[in-house]
């Protein structure tokens, strides 16, 4: 006995025996808080309640993230950036139009056949082996076309040089010639790595690597071209450029032996969508498939949830007393006409009824947030028929009573005494039905918001969360997208079932513990 | 007791034809460009009738030519010689492919049924004669999460532990890749096999309301007098509880449980459609969502037929096996 008891005790010791100060007073609401409060589980129920609208009305405010808000991560994305083939196959280049690509097959014949000339349509064409796998055709003594294997490749993307250039600089690398002349001036040729010299500055190279860019809008610098080359000829596997603006990249080479193609991955980072992350200090339950906060999404769901409970219970009570204590005051044919409209209501099946609507506003379009209206009023219109027959019900009993026939006697008006003696005393078993109700209706809508008929993007809800379980793949890998959607959805469910439960005993003296 | 009977069904003659004017109306309300687009989709389909054709059939079967009331009357006309029309998703006429799936469904409800009686009722016995002891609160709790288990949440929990984890069960549909090639012992075989979890889902989470109906009633009827009487005679508890309560309790619970046969052949909408099993109510979950009115109005009307045979047999058989009842 705590010590506040000792001396309540000690006081009413001091009224006289009929003193009424002598016994505690309680008001009817107290004894059924305070029945209320002994049971155990509903009490459980009632601190899970409080902790889901905390969670779901405060937690929006607190976290900070907004409830659509995407996160971004960098992710290293292997694009295929360029190519290099070990040419394998003559090319040809014109000095005249004569030279067609009839008598390139042709010369290209001649070349395997070793022969110092060929023929065409009666002409007579002159064969020159240049230099190494580099050859010349003539017609009259007078230079045509040539073919080649080794290309030669310009320094800069806008330079120009003509055939006569390509066929000095071809003549002299593949003689092993440091130097040839060209319009008039001289050039110097770096045997090694076929670099080719106009005093001190480079501008191009002879090799047999022909080099192309993979994106538009690229173009490849020497200096990778000529790192790259390097690289196919050490066989390595792997490098890192640094381009003119001074970013490193990292270039990974794949050798494909069928086209004897070289393929160069650029290890690019980018800019994507953060999802499915994994829980982190940053995300607590990580990151959905859009990339947005999972316990933000959880918050702002359970706010949708929780009140589209309520509004969709607030509507079917409403119409329940209304069309249930008209039914129950009036008794006869009104009674006859309401119940029957109840009867009605209740063989129209909801869920299917519901889901045609969804796949109907699916199909015409309808703004999530309008969206979200109907669904409560379709919810709420559907689920008035039970409220309408426990009140009927409730009102059926009540209304024999004497009280009810004294406010008769007194010439109260129908309206006041329905609504003003009859109701109240019916509204017990209201709020235990609508708190259960409540449940019902939490499962109703998280159902159908899973299966994509609810509550829709960008709006988040508990269902809608859950509803990316679908994607096997999440199943396996991605707990933390629908097992914690799931366990509140649960808890508040069975919340309102325990809470409700605790109501009915404790608005229910008979069920005396 | 015939004369409540004639008239109940009477009323339920009149409730059905209200049911079926209000779903009617319902469906003529959808948005008419929405059924014109689908039929238009419906005519893209390959080997499929034209555009108008669609349409034609659509109003020649759903009156949508005449008003909403006329309209009305020549689609029951038809419906009630049994012409439902054909199925705009499944291209075959509605009852055809109806009595292709109602099988499933039937043995799907069948076996829930059975083993919910089986589970719940002894399990609310038990919490009623032990009342406010541990085994009655963990049982209360155990009947109060599967009420309260949203059917998507526990499924896709079953599917991870079951199919992805232990690899026991398939996720998906009612026969393993290989079933052609089965005997047809091993074929039954596998449709059980793939039938274990949707029927799980089902029982879990509708064993609970009926444990605490039992539990309830068994309440109720053990404070009854009588009662008293039988322990005051000398009987043992046993035969109290198991002679005495137990008859009195299966009234409500055979009222209940008769009111719910009906249902055996309305299917479970969500746990088929998660578990794709091709029963009623996955058939109908598709032919709604694809926005076939032929099979959604027969499904609905259906569903309401089953609902009315349930409380009419459920407050029939009230009174046959509770001699205090009279029905007026």
């Amino acid at each position: 006995m705590s010590k506040k008891d000792v001396n309540d005790k000690n006081e009413t010791q001091q009224y006289s025996l009929n003193d009424d100060r002598r016994v505690k007073v309680l008001s009817p609401g107290a004894l059924v808080a305070k029945r209320f409060a002994r049971n155990r589980m509903a009490m459980v129920g009632l601190i899970v309640l409080i902790f889901m609208f905390l969670f779901s009305f405060l937690g929006g405010i607190i976290s900070p993230y907004g409830e659509d808000q995407l996160f971004y991560r960098n992710d290293m994305m292997s694009k295929e950036y360029a190519s290099a083939i070990v040419n394998e196959e003559y090319r040809y280049g014109a000095f005249t139009e004569d030279f067609n690509s009839v008598i390139q097959a042709k010369m290209f014949l001649a070349i395997s056949k070793k022969a110092d000339t060929f023929e065409y349509n009666g002409v007579q064409y002159g064969l020159t082996e240049e230099g190494k796998e580099f050859y010349s055709a003539s017609k009259n003594g007078e230079m045509i076309g040539i073919a080649y294997k080794d290309i030669f490749n310009a320094s800069a993307a806008d330079s120009q040089y003509d055939m006569s250039f390509r066929y000095a600089a071809l003549k002299a690398y593949t003689n092993g010639e440091t130097t040839f002349e060209a319009e008039g001036k001289t050039y110097r040729v770096e045997l090694d790595e076929g670099h080719i010299y106009d005093g001190t500055t480079e501008i191009g190279y002879v090799s047999r690597i022909v080099v192309q860019a993979l994106m538009p809008d690229v173009f490849l610098s020497k200096a990778f071209k000529d790192q790259l080359i390097e690289v196919i000829n050490d066989g390595g596997e792997q490098f890192v450029f640094t381009d003119a603006d001074g970013v490193e990249y990292e270039y990974e080479l794949t050798y494909k032996a069928a086209t004897k193609t070289y393929t160069i991955l650029q290890e690019k980072e980018s800019r994507v969508f953060d999802t499915y992350a994994q829980p982190s200090a940053e995300h607590w339950l990580g990151t959905d498939r859009n990339g947005m906060d999972m316990l933000t999404r959880l918050m702002y769901g359970g706010r949708v949830s929780l009140v589209i409970g309520f509004i969709v219970e607030i509507i079917s009570l409403v119409l329940g007393v209304i069309m249930g204590g008209i039914s129950g005051y009036f008794g006869g044919w009104v009674d006859m006409l309401v119940m029957r409209i109840v009867d009605v209501f209740y063989c129209i099946p909801s869920m299917p009824i519901i889901i045609i609507l969804g796949a109907a506003m699916d199909a015409t379009g309808v703004d999530p947030t309008i969206r979200m209206v109907y669904l409560m009023l379709i919810l709420g219109f559907l689920g008035w028929p039970g409220m309408a027959r426990l009140v009927r019900g409730q009102i059926l009993s009540l209304r024999e009573q004497e009280y009810m026939t004294a406010t008769e006697a007194t010439g109260l008006t129908v309206s006041r005494r329905i609504f003003k003696h009859l109701v109240p005393n019916v509204i017990p078993q209201l709020i235990v039905s609508a708190t259960m109700g409540l449940g019902g209706t939490i499962i109703t809508e998280a159902t159908l918001s899973f299966l994509g008929l609810g509550v829709k993007f960008p709006f988040a809800s508990w269902g809608n969360i859950i509803n990316d379980v679908n994607n096997v793949y999440v199943l396996q890998n991605y707990w933390f997208i629908w097992i914690p959607a799931g366990v509140l959805l649960l808890a508040t469910v069975l919340a309102f079932n325990l809470v409700g439960d605790g109501l009915r005993d404790a608005f229910d003296p008979r069920m005396k513990r | 007791m015939r004369k409540y009977i004639i008239k109940r069904i009477l009323i339920s003659i009149l409730i059905l034809f209200l049911v079926a004017l209000v779903v009617y109306i319902l469906m003529r309300c959808l948005p008419t460009s929405y059924i014109e687009a689908i039929a238009r989709q419906k005519s893209m389909q390959p080997n499929s009738k034209s555009f108008e054709e669609w349409m034609a059939q659509l109003s020649a079967t759903y009156g949508m030519d005449k008003g909403i009331i006329p309209g009305f009357f020549a689609w029951l006309g038809k419906a009630l010689t049994g012409q439902f029309g054909d199925s705009w998703y499944y291209t075959i006429p509605v009852l055809e492919e109806f009595s292709k799936v109602i099988g499933i469904s039937f043995i799907m409800g069948a076996i829930t049924l059975v083993l919910e009686v089986v589970i719940a009722i002894p399990l609310g016995i038990l919490c009623a004669t032990k009342q406010y002891s541990k085994t009655d609160y963990v049982v209360s709790v155990i009947s109060l999460v599967g009420y309260s288990l949203p059917t998507f949440f526990f499924a896709s929990l079953l599917k991870l532990v079951f199919s992805v984890k232990l690899e026991w069960f398939d996720l998906f549909g009612l026969v393993g890749r290989n079933y052609e090639h089965l005997s047809s012992w091993g074929q039954f075989l596998d449709k059980a096999h793939h039938l274990v979890l949707p029927i799980v889902t089902l029982v879990v989470i509708s064993f609970g309301s009926l444990v605490r109906y039992t539990r309830t009633n068994m309440l109720e009827v053990l404070n009854a007098d009588y009662i008293r009487t039988a322990r005051a005679k000398g009987l043992n508890e046993h035969k109290v509880v198991y002679k005495h309560a137990f008859r009195n309790t299966l009234i409500p619970l055979v009222t209940i449980i008769s009111g719910s046969l009906p249902g055996l052949f309305s299917g479970a909408l969500i746990t088929e459609t998660l578990y794709s099993i091709p029963g009623i109510g996955y058939a109908s979950y598709h032919a709604m969502i694809a926005g076939d009115i032929p099979f959604s109005m027969f499904y609905l009307c259906f569903l309401a037929v089953l609902t009315l045979i349930g409380n009419l047999l459920g407050d029939i058989l009230y009174a046959v096996v509770d001699p205090r009842v009279r029905l007026a």
